[in-house]
Order: structure tokens, then C-alpha cells, then sequence
């Protein structure tokens, strides 16, 4: 019925044929108009519009290198070790898969990184993107949680003690902690069971979620649109004639041939890292990880490989002391809520969970704060479209008072990120706390600095 | 039939049944998914004691055994080292193991059943790292004023010489020190205090 209706497929030379008897059967020339041949993507794109796509190129690549490493890992506490070894010494080319997967792990961590400073910057995760935004936190959650597996997999000594740390975490809960710990290993310690079950994570459950969460992050974008360094809706502004945005131009060919050449660039950057240094001074590959697994011995410095060292510094700094630090902003936090909102119930809610986060704050070990802290640190990122109360979303419009807030953020996170590598000392503790403080002020305060931030109105077209 | 009202209210109440007894079947199907992931009865049934030999452990020396997967630790304690323990109760959270990190016979100054020999699980009770036995007296980077213990090299907890954990640091609660009892002067057995045997 709907097949003798569709139009045949021209364009394709001697592929014409074979796609209009396809497309007769399956929506194919629909899905390529929508999201590649008329999506129409705002036209100034910069730099920074690389790493979306970049993000999905290492994604494929991990999961290509991932199959063909299953091939010769043994997922078993005996073996393990001796079977990365072996992937590393014998079998043909394996060095070079397993560095590609090892280097395009970090990889991953950076180009993420850098997509989700973009929204940061021009306000992507601002109305109507909420949702593209959350989809992405999601994703980043995955992708911490697939990192984790993947790095107890070679069974050194820093995959155990890494994940006997962060299991850990979960232990230290109220109530459900010690059993959680005990679901989650499958054993009183972190064991065979343990490294068999997060095999069975690494390869395929997170994994699975992950594609189905980018294909979703991909829809919510493509029915809103892209946002732009501009911040400014293009759909606002269609051609009467056309009925396509005036500022737009079509994902393909244009914005294919731009990312293509990010690839490019992308992949000798990577290249030159995965030839020459693929660990990567151990910030990639930590030099303890060449170590056996031994259950009775932590190495003398252990920490998290870098991609996650801003919200271990985070965990450390929870010390008995600083959770007077603590009350000390709650207070401060909930006297500006009573101060300056005008909804009553939102002050009395305020002040009451500002109390009972007072009392559990003496009454719950500084131990569990520090886990909660972490938690709170990677999840407060879900609720940002709500936060900032600018009328504008990109920061070439917004004030001094934005821009000095996320500067002073992504020093605060590089500096989290530096001390979370480094041995405890009590200078790092110290800077380690004022900069928790910091990165949770930065969420805390920013529904006001945002609203009296002085913006400049926002031009009516895209600036190029 | 056809010409019938629809009945909406009989429609919703349908699809909610439905939706609830779908709901509770997935959910029993989960069940048995879950479980499967609890330790199995081979990791449970793991786990006997271990005996260990004492006899070759010279004074300030420390050995490390294995027991239930983790790591025991027996310190031959100096009386210089238990000397710092008991003038370091200003310095722990807990110095007179209030909380029952230890069995009854252990609840004492040194944590031991013989003052000289400390056994002890040698997890931190943070996020359980293995700490790093540190005995020198001297300045460490973690405390100018170091008298002697243990090291937690993953969060900087610190922890003396009977196992007390110090103040203000990231670990909660002291070291837990494992059921053991003397087979003899020199053999202990580890993971089994009953009595008999």
C-alpha cells in the first residue's frame, strides 16, 4: 500500500534501485532527511561542536577494540593477569588493541569532558534542552560506571585496591550498606565472583544502556534542534519560502565534512598518544596495575585513574573538622534562601532541611558525608537547567558574575582533579576542602548570581 | 456492542490489572536474577581458621597472614611501643574501645590478649585499604609528631600501635581485631576463640 505511494530514490547512481526497494520497505530516506540531509544545525558552530561526534567515534571505537579483547581475556581471578600479558606479549597486534581500548577510555573521559564544558558555556542544558542535558548526565554515570568495571578486568594491583575502595563506598551507606557491599562482590571480599560479575557489566550491560541512552540523547536533540555559541533559537527564524531555519544549514553535507576533519585531528592526537606514550606518565595506565593483584597489600600510593580524581579528593576531604565547614555553608545557605525568596513554604522548607541536614551532619560519621558528598558532587549536574535563572543562555551574553563563576569552577575542578592524584598530605586536605566548598557553591549559589548578573540582550540572528 | 458507549472506567481498570499483574511478574522474575548475585555457598562455606606459628617473630617485628581472604596482621610489640600506646589516648577517637570492634577478651589498653602480641585485621575501617605499618618514631608528611602505627596510604588514616584509630581522620572506627586464641606459647589460631577444641 504505503510502498507504490513513496517516491523512488534518485541521487544514488546505480544504488537507486536497490535503495527505493528498501525504502519501500523501511523508513530509510526518512530517518536520512531527519537527522542527516535536513536536520539544519545552526551554521556558526565552533570549535567546541567537535566533541559530540568525537564522543561517538570513541565510542565505537571501544566497543570494536572491546569484542576483539574478549577474545583472549579470561575473565577469571587465576588467569586474568596472565591473559592481559598475554594480549600484550603474543597475541598478534594485541599490545596495539589493547592500547587503543586503554587510551580510548581516557580519550573518552576528555572529549566528554569538553561536550559538557560546551553546555556549560553556551547554556545548552537551558529550556527547552533539559532533557538532551539529562540524557547526557545519564550517560557520563554510565560511563563512570563502565570505567570502573573495566579497570578491575586486568586484575592488577590497582584494579583490586581501586575496587575494593569504591565497593566500599557502598558499604559505609546506613542500613543497607554492608549487604549492598556484599550484593555488589558477591563474596566477603572483592574476589573471583567479583571480577566475573563486572566482566558481565563491562561487556555488555552497560554497554547496552549506553547505546540505547546515546540513540536517546541523539532523538531529544534532534526534536528541539542544536543550541549554538549564539545561545539564539534558529527555528524562531524560518524562510517563509522554504520553511527552513535562515540561520541553519543541513547536518549533511555540511557539518559531516566539518566533523570529519575533527576525526582527523582527533585521530593523530591519539595516534601520537597510543604509539609513544600509551600510559601516559601512569595518569592512563598506572604503573601499579603491572602488579599481580595481592589481597594482603594496598601499594603506597593508590588513587583513581585522573578522570575521576576530582570527586575522590572530594570523598577525602570529608574529615571530622570540615563538617563544621559544612554546617557553617548550610547555615549560610538557608539564612539566603529566608532572606531573599518571597514563597513562604520554600523558606519553611529550607529552614527545615537545612536543620535536619544539621543534625544528621553530627549524627552520621564523616566517613558516610564523604560518600554522600561524592554522590551529590556527580548528581548535582542533573538539576542545572533548573538552577540558573539567566534570560540568556550563552556566555558571550551572559555578565562578569557567570563568567567569573565558571572560571573559578574549571580551576576548581582541575584543582580537585590534582590533588585527588597526589598522597594525602595536610596542605592537599585543606586545599581539597575549600575547593569542595567551592564546587558546591558554585550549583548552591547560582539560581542568584545568575539572576543579578548584568546580561547583554541576545542578537536576533546567529553571529558568525 | 458497536454502538455502545465505550466504557472508559472498565477500559483504565483493565489496563491498570494488567499493568500491575505484568508488573509483579517481572518483578518475581527479578527475584531469582538478583539473588544469584549474593555470595554462593562455595564463598560462604570458605573461610576456616588459619593457624600461624609465632615463634620466629622477632620484637617490633610484624608478619601479615591470610584469613577469610584478608589480611592479619601479628605485631611483636616492644615495650617502647606500648609505652606510646598508652600515653596516646589524647591522640585516638576511641581509646578505651567503647565500640565492639574487638571481641570481649580484647577490650583492654593494648587490644590484646598478651600485651606484646597485637593480631589485627589489617583493613582500614574506612574504605578498606591495608594500611602501612609505620613503627618508626619520627616526622612523617601525615604528622610531624609521629609516635609509631599504622598508615593508611589510600585516605590518610592514621592508627597506633594497639590499632586505634586517630581523631579527625577519615576512618570511623578502630581496627577490627579478628577471634583468636593461643594453641600454645607460640602457635595461634586465627578466626576461632571457642573454647576446648
Amino acid at each position: 500500500m504505503a510502498a507504490s505511494q513513496k517516491q523512488p530514490v534518485t541521487g544514488a547512481g546505480p544504488f537507486n534501485g536497490i535503495l527505493t526497494w528498501v525504502d519501500q520497505r523501511l523508513p530509510l530516506m526518512q530517518l536520512w532527511r531527519e537527522h542527516l540531509s535536513e536536520y539544519y544545525a545552526p551554521k556558526n558552530f565552533n570549535f567546541w561542536y567537535y566533541f559530540g561526534s568525537l564522543a561517538m567515534v570513541v565510542l565505537v571505537l571501544q566497543i570494536v577494540t572491546g569484542i576483539f579483547l574478549t577474545m583472549h581475556y579470561k575473565p577469571d581471578a587465576a588467569l586474568a593477569f596472565a591473559s592481559v600479558e598475554y594480549i600484550m606479549r603474543d597475541v598478534p597486534g594485541g599490545w596495539l588493541i589493547r592500547y587503543m581500548h586503554s587510551t580510548g577510555a581516557s580519550a573518552f573521559f576528555v572529549v566528554v569532558y569538553l561536550h559538557m564544558l560546551r553546555g556549560l558555556m553556551y547554556g545548552s542544558y537551558q529550556k527547552p534542552r533539559e532533557l538532551i542535558w539529562i540524557f547526557g548526565m545519564v550517560i557520563y554515570l554510565c560511563l563512570m560506571a563502565e570505567a570502573f568495571f573495566g579497570y578491575l578486568l586486568p586484575w592488577g594491583q590497582m584494579s583490586f585496591w581501586g575496587a575494593q575502595v569504591i565497593i566500599n563506598l557502598f558499604d559505609a551507606l546506613p542500613l543497607i550498606g554492608p549487604d549492598l557491599s556484599l550484593w555488589i562482590r558477591g563474596d566477603y571480599v572483592v574476589s573471583d565472583a567479583t571480577l566475573n560479575r563486572f566482566f558481565a557489566f563491562h561487556v555488555i550491560a552497560i554497554p547496552l544502556v549506553l547505546v540505547g541512552l546515546v540513540a536517546a540523547h541523539i532523538m531529544a536533540l534532534h526534536e528541539v534542534g542544536s543550541n549554538n555559541p549564539d545561545g539564539v533559537e534558529i527555528k524562531a527564524n524560518k524562510d517563509p519560502q522554504t520553511g527552513h531555519p535562515v540561520d541553519g544549514i543541513p547536518f549533511h553535507p555540511y557539518y559531516t565534512v566539518k566533523d570529519a576533519l575533527g576525526v582527523v585531528v582527533f585521530a593523530i592526537v591519539f595516534s601520537t598518544i597510543l604509539f609513544f606514550m600509551p600510559e601516559f606518565g601512569g595518569y592512563f595506565l598506572e604503573y601499579n596495575n603491572f602488579i599481580p593483584a595481592d589481597p594482603l597489600k594496598t601499594p603506597s600510593h593508590i588513587a583513581p585513574v585522573w578522570y575521576f580524581t576530582p570527586y575522590y579528593s572530594i570523598l577525602r576531604a570529608a574529615t571530622d573538622d570540615f563538617m563544621w565547614a559544612l554546617a557553617v555553608g548550610v547555615i549560610a545557605f538557608v539564612a539566603l534562601i529566608v532572606l531573599t525568596a518571597t514563597n513562604k513554604t520554600l523558606k519553611m522548607g529550607a529552614v527545615a532541611a537545612g536543620a535536619v541536614t544539621l543534625v544528621a551532619f553530627f549524627a552520621i560519621e564523616a566517613k558516610v558525608w564523604g560518600v554522600l558528598l561524592m554522590g551529590a558532587a556527580t548528581l548535582i549536574f542533573f538539576i542545572l537547567p533548573w538552577l540558573d535563572q539567566s534570560p540568556v543562555k550563552s556566555i558571550r551574553y551572559k555578565g562578569v558574575l557567570f563568567r567569573t563563576a565558571l572560571t573559578i569552577f574549571i580551576i576548581d575542578f582541575i584543582v580537585l582533579g590534582y590533588f585527588g592524584t597526589q598522597p594525602v598530605t595536610t596542605a592537599g586536605t585543606l586545599i581539597s576542602q575549600i575547593a569542595t566548598l567551592v564546587y558546591f557553591a558554585f550549583f548552591a549559589l547560582m539560581p542568584w548570581y545568575s539572576k543579578m548578573d548584568k546580561t547583554r540582550p541576545e542578537p536576533q540572528r546567529v553571529t558568525l | 456492542m458497536a454502538d455502545k458507549e465505550m466504557d472508559q472506567g472498565k477500559r483504565r481498570f483493565l489496563v491498570a490489572a494488567t499493568s500491575v499483574a505484568g508488573g509483579v511478574a517481572t518483578g518475581a522474575v527479578a527475584v531469582p536474577l538478583v539473588t544469584s548475585m549474593l555470595p554462593s555457598e562455595r564463598a560462604k562455606a570458605a573461610g576456616a581458621p588459619v593457624e600461624v606459628d609465632i615463634s620466629k617473630l622477632a620484637p617490633g617485628e610484624q608478619m601479615t597472614v591470610e584469613w577469610r581472604g584478608k589480611p592479619v596482621w601479628i605485631v611483636r610489640r616492644t615495650k617502647e611501643m606500648l609505652e606510646t600506646v598508652t600515653k596516646g589516648d589524647d591522640k585516638v577517637a576511641d581509646p578505651d574501645s567503647k565500640k565492639l570492634m574487638q571481641p570481649a577478651y580484647a577490650k583492654n589498653e593494648f587490644r590484646s590478649i598478651k600485651p606484646d602480641y597485637l593480631v589485627v585485621v589489617g583493613i582500614c575501617t574506612h574504605l578498606g585499604c591495608s594500611p602501612v605499618g609505620k613503627f618508626n618514631v619520627g616526622p612523617e608528611a601525615f604528622d610531624a609528631n609521629w609516635q609509631g602505627g599504622f598508615y593508611c596510604p589510600c585516605h590518610g588514616s592514621l592508627f597506633d600501635l594497639a590499632g586505634r584509630v586517630y581523631k579527625n581522620k577519615p576512618a570511623p572506627d578502630n581496627l577490627v581485631i579478628p577471634p583468636y586464641k593461643y594453641l600454645s606459647d607460640t602457635r595461634l589460631l586465627i578466626g576461632d576463640d571457642s573454647k576446648g577444641a
